[in-house]
């Protein structure tokens, strides 16, 4: 692009303005189609049937009883599975149907149709399975003790992370040592899993479905219907919500077996019981760290052992572990540091991606070290932290030379500098009270206090995975005008990604009047998950530069039609053609045929770990800073947040409004996780899987917030803008614990904090010695050596490591 | 079963399974999707309807116990020419949308705390909406929203 067609003026409704979501207006009038809201004629019903067994043997299974039933239409099992058994979103290890054994309480064993919702509840429960219960692995710990069942052909490590950099044997003046838990917390996006199978007359099938990502939903269910990709056509029904709960497959395969089996189309809807069954969770960590630090407060050296439960399948693991692992010394420059993860299989329920992605877990530990070793110092928490940051040019643990604009000074005394609430009134409402309408503290029981945290997090896919995005933009002549129309698989779940990409078009086609064409596997591309936080540098980078094409092409014919030169300067500007800024007409006479253009995004390369765990393994990260002030009742250990000041590094905020909802948004499951959010289990089994028992914040818990940005540009990204949607969920838990800490005094090295916490009637987990490093194969994937060696192997399916 | 009742002004049946709620009658019966359904226990308020004028979590409600009474929905809550109610114009305005599966029951309960009282305190709002999660926002933004309506519909 040369200077000469840069664009004068921007048109309303460009980046940087705080413009209204396209599909606002249908989701507030009850009129936006989510998967759950799906219907065709003839549809039958389905339902799951599911191991109540953490780990058994399957004796024997029993459908005549369910298939009796009038109304009943199919009854499968694992022998239905027309193709490929298994499948995964890294490995295939996962049954689609379990066959012989069930490894987690509520793995799929049976799935039924029939002609109405309560016919097919009934099938379900008619189905007769017979189980030999199996020794079951149910605390992390226990994966790699001697003795331990195996649960998987490569044994139950799935990967190990080995950093090691500088001198990790360095001695230091000051030392702090910790150990700290984190809970196994849920998604709990509003919207159930749901979706529409449709039986096709070529033999394929449509699917209809809440999903974060097209493409590698169609790579997974293709080989298990033994179909050819081209005849399993995926298509976005309205997501109601994700974060992370949608990487992996729910009822994908079994929605479309069931349509095949049948001929009729079939709807599948998890209820909230069934969906906390059928999506991974946060992993549960155990985080032990040793930081060792000079007088000044420079830190010298940090030593971390991480050990992550990633359940009974793989799903995200292998990256998960590996984020943890490179964000466990936090965002500070750390000289020396051995840091150890390892990711294990157990009977729990399957673990996988959930926003932060592994940052949350270890910026916990991290940041309650710093705390500490503050107090050891004698130097005041937030100068200590300022002593250590990251800055540009700084070297991670992984040997990276940090290459992305990182403010992290900046936010640090902005976060800091922000007022907090002044002390409460003398008579307050009993709602403003920790236990609220409980109508339990008094007033003169409450203490406050104040914690501070920051944290960082990669954007886009790590570890040298070939990432991309494909867009097409066509500009046309509309009826009311020239209209964009933008195609691409990239996911709307609900984070405005359709809004910023509206917003991009219109800023490089100066055109109002932007469209998307549905979106679906068969007309377009991959664009990668709407995960990561990568969606608005990778489907925005792939609009953005099918649109600069556009352009191109839009102004090659106004010089062409003109007679003019190639050099000559022409714009286009609210759909006029300009000379040299003087209008010479509008843009339609030169739309036909529309002008349309296909680009793919790719981010710079990166690379993988070396055996020491060095490398240049992310493409670029985000940080933020958070302050907690919480007021607590020690009696009765309720905690109620009086404040949340938020400060994130974004780059370049494209819509500013939309930017600080998902600073919110991100906070609002942080503190939900440092105070309320765990999935309780018990010999594997969720015991509290619904919403009157898995607390998610309400409004009223929910404090005053302060949110602001920093924009200090990304190189080498369209705008400069930084992926938004983690950074706070990940530095709230640490924060909010912090401040907790601070008013009680007590150590809470477990999130999240419980009332018994607080009162002391539980005591901090004490420290112990770490287990031992497995010996395994260190950095790759123990699944991928495991498929890749296997008599008659076939390639592996790609990985998508270090999200 | 058939039940009949009056949704959004209209005098609907449908020959309902009889362990049916009202939010099943009203999504899978008679097609009126905006009400959602995201616990059927009465816990996160996606499912928010006025019946017989009074707020109710439509999951909890059986199809028959609204025999023959008069149900508001979210779908009938814009004007007759389609035209927006200026809560769901202040939603959108504040950007309280995101994935905005929590939206029609919210819609549905701002509408009902304006209209009872159409000038409520921080406080009052959070309790009145303290039954409706959302995932997505962390709620600021649908406070925003709260006071934006109120002020549009305080203009005379």
């Amino acid at each position: 692009m040369s200077d000469m067609e840069t664009f004068v003026d921007r048109p309303r409704g460009g980046i940087g303005e705080s413009i209204s979501r396209p599909d606002g207006e249908p989701k507030v009038r009850g009129a936006f189609a989510y998967g759950s809201d799906l219907w065709a004629d003839g549809a039958l019903w389905a339902r799951t049937v599911r191991s109540p067994h953490a780990h058994a043997r399957i004796l024997s299974v029993d459908i005549g009883p369910a298939l009796a039933i009038p109304g009943v239409h199919a009854v499968l099992v694992s022998d239905d599975v027309p193709g490929e058994r298994l499948y995964g979103l890294e490995f295939p290890d996962q049954p689609v149907l379990a066959d012989d054994v069930v490894r987690y309480v509520g793995e799929p064993v049976v799935v039924v149709a029939g002609d109405h919702p309560e016919t097919a509840r009934r099938a379900a429960d008619a189905v007769r399975v017979t189980y030999e219960p199996l020794e079951a692995i149910t605390d992390m710990e226990q994966a790699t003790a001697p003795g331990a069942p195996e649960l998987h052909p490569w044994g139950n490590v799935l990967r190990h992370i080995h950093i090691e950099h500088g001198d990790p044997g360095a001695d230091a003046d000051v030392w702090v040592e910790g150990y700290y838990e984190t809970g196994m917390q849920d998604q709990a996006a509003l919207g159930p899993e749901a979706g529409l199978a449709v039986p096709a007359d070529d033999g394929g099938v449509d699917l209809y479905v809440t999903t974060q990502w097209l493409h590698a939903d169609r790579r997974q269910i293709a080989p298990c219907l033994g179909l050819p990709e081209e005849l399993v056509r995926v298509h976005l029904a309205g997501v109601g919500g994700a974060f992370g709960s949608r990487e992996d497959l729910h009822l994908h395969i079994h929605a479309c077996m069931l349509a095949r089996h049948t001929g009729r189309p079939v709807k599948m809807v998890y209820d909230r019981a069934e969906s906390f069954l059928g999506h991974v969770h946060r992993h549960p960590a155990r985080i032990w760290l040793r930081h060792g630090a000079a007088r000044d407060g420079r830190l010298v050296v940090v030593r971390a052992r991480l050990l992550i439960d990633g359940g009974a399948y793989a799903s995200s693991s292998t990256a998960v572990i590996a984020n943890a692992s490179t964000f466990a010394a936090g965002p500070y420059a750390v000289p020396n540091a051995a840091i150890d993860g390892t990711a294990v299989s157990t009977n729990n329920p399957p673990c996988g991606a959930m926003r932060g992605f592994g940052a949350p877990q270890v910026c916990f530990g991290h940041e309650a070290q710093m705390d500490r070793l503050a107090d050891a110092l004698g130097i005041d928490p937030i100068e200590l932290r300022l002593r250590n940051v990251l800055r540009p040019g700084s070297v991670m643990p992984t040997g990276q030379v940090l290459r992305s604009s990182a403010p992290v000074e900046e936010l640090v005394r902005r976060c800091a500098a922000i007022p907090e609430p002044p002390p409460r009134s003398a008579a307050p409402d009993v709602l403003e009270l920790p236990g609220g309408a409980g109508n339990v503290a008094g007033p003169d029981t409450l203490r406050r206090g104040v914690g501070f945290a920051i944290g960082y997090k990669n954007f886009a896919y790590s570890e040298g995975f070939d990432d991309s995005a494909e867009a097409r933009v066509t500009l046309s002549a509309g009826p009311e005008g020239p209209l964009a129309e933008i195609r691409t698989a990239a996911v709307e779940v609900g984070q405005g990604l359709l809004t910023v990409l509206t917003q991009i078009a219109r800023t490089e086609l100066g055109v109002g009047e932007v469209r998307f064409a549905p979106h679906d596997t068969t007309r377009i591309g991959s664009a990668g998950s709407s995960s990561a936080s990568r969606q608005t540098m990778m489907a925005g980078g792939a609009v953005h530069a099918a649109c600069v094409a556009v352009r191109g092409e839009l102004l090659a014919r106004a010089r062409a039609a003109l007679g003019l030169p190639a050099g000559a300067d022409v714009e286009v500007v609210d759909g006029r053609i300009l000379l040299e800024g003087v209008p010479l007409g509008d843009i339609a006479t030169l739309l036909e045929p529309p002008v349309s253009a296909t680009e793919v995004y790719r981010h710079r390369q990166v690379e993988g770990f070396d055996e020491l765990g060095q490398g240049d393994v992310h493409v670029a990260f985000a940080f933020a800073a958070e302050r907690a002030v919480v007021e607590v009742d020690e009696e009765l250990g309720l905690v109620r947040v009086l404040q949340i000041a938020a400060v994130q590094d974004v780059g370049h905020a494209l819509n500013p409004a939309g930017v600080t909802g998902q600073i919110e948004g991100g906070t609002a499951q942080g503190v939900g996780f440092a105070l309320m959010e765990e999935l309780v289990l018990e010999g594997g089994a969720i015991r509290n899987g619904s919403f009157t028992d898995y607390l998610i914040p309400t409004i009223l818990d929910m404090p005053a917030m302060v949110s602001e940005v920093i924009e200090d540009p990304e190189p080498g990204v369209a705008y400069g803008a930084k992926g938004v949607g983690e950074p706070s969920t990940i530095v709230a838990p640490a924060a909010v614990a912090a401040a907790v800490r601070a008013a009680t005094g007590r150590r809470l090295n477990r999130i999240p904090i419980r009332p018994d916490d607080i009162v002391g009637l539980r005591e901090p987990l004490p420290w112990r010695e770490p287990p031992e490093v497995p010996d395994v194969v260190f950095q790759t994937p123990l699944p991928a050596i495991w498929l890749a060696e296997r008599p008659g192997a076939e390639p592996a399916q790609p990985h998508r490591l270090g999200e | 079963m058939l039940v009949r009742l009056r949704v959004d002004g209209e005098w609907r049946e449908a020959d309902a399974w009889e362990g049916s709620s009202l939010l099943s009658m009203l999504r899978d019966d008679l097609g009126l999707t905006g009400s959602k359904n995201a616990c059927e226990e009465g816990e996160c308020g996606s499912c928010t309807v006025w019946l017989d004028g009074v707020l109710a979590c439509s999951c909890l409600v059986l199809a028959a116990q609204a025999h023959d009474r008069d149900v508001g929905t979210i779908d009938g809550l814009a004007g007759d020419e389609g035209d927006l109610h200026p809560v769901q114009r202040a939603f959108l305005d504040s950007g309280a949308v995101q994935c905005g599966f929590c939206t029609p029951g919210l819609v549905v309960a701002v509408t009902d705390l304006l209209e009872r009282d159409p000038d409520p305190s921080e406080l009052a709002t959070r309790e009145a909406l303290s039954g409706n999660l959302c995932r997505c926002t962390g709620y600021v933004k649908i406070l925003d929203a709260v006071r934006l309506a109120r002020r549009r519909l305080g203009e005379p």
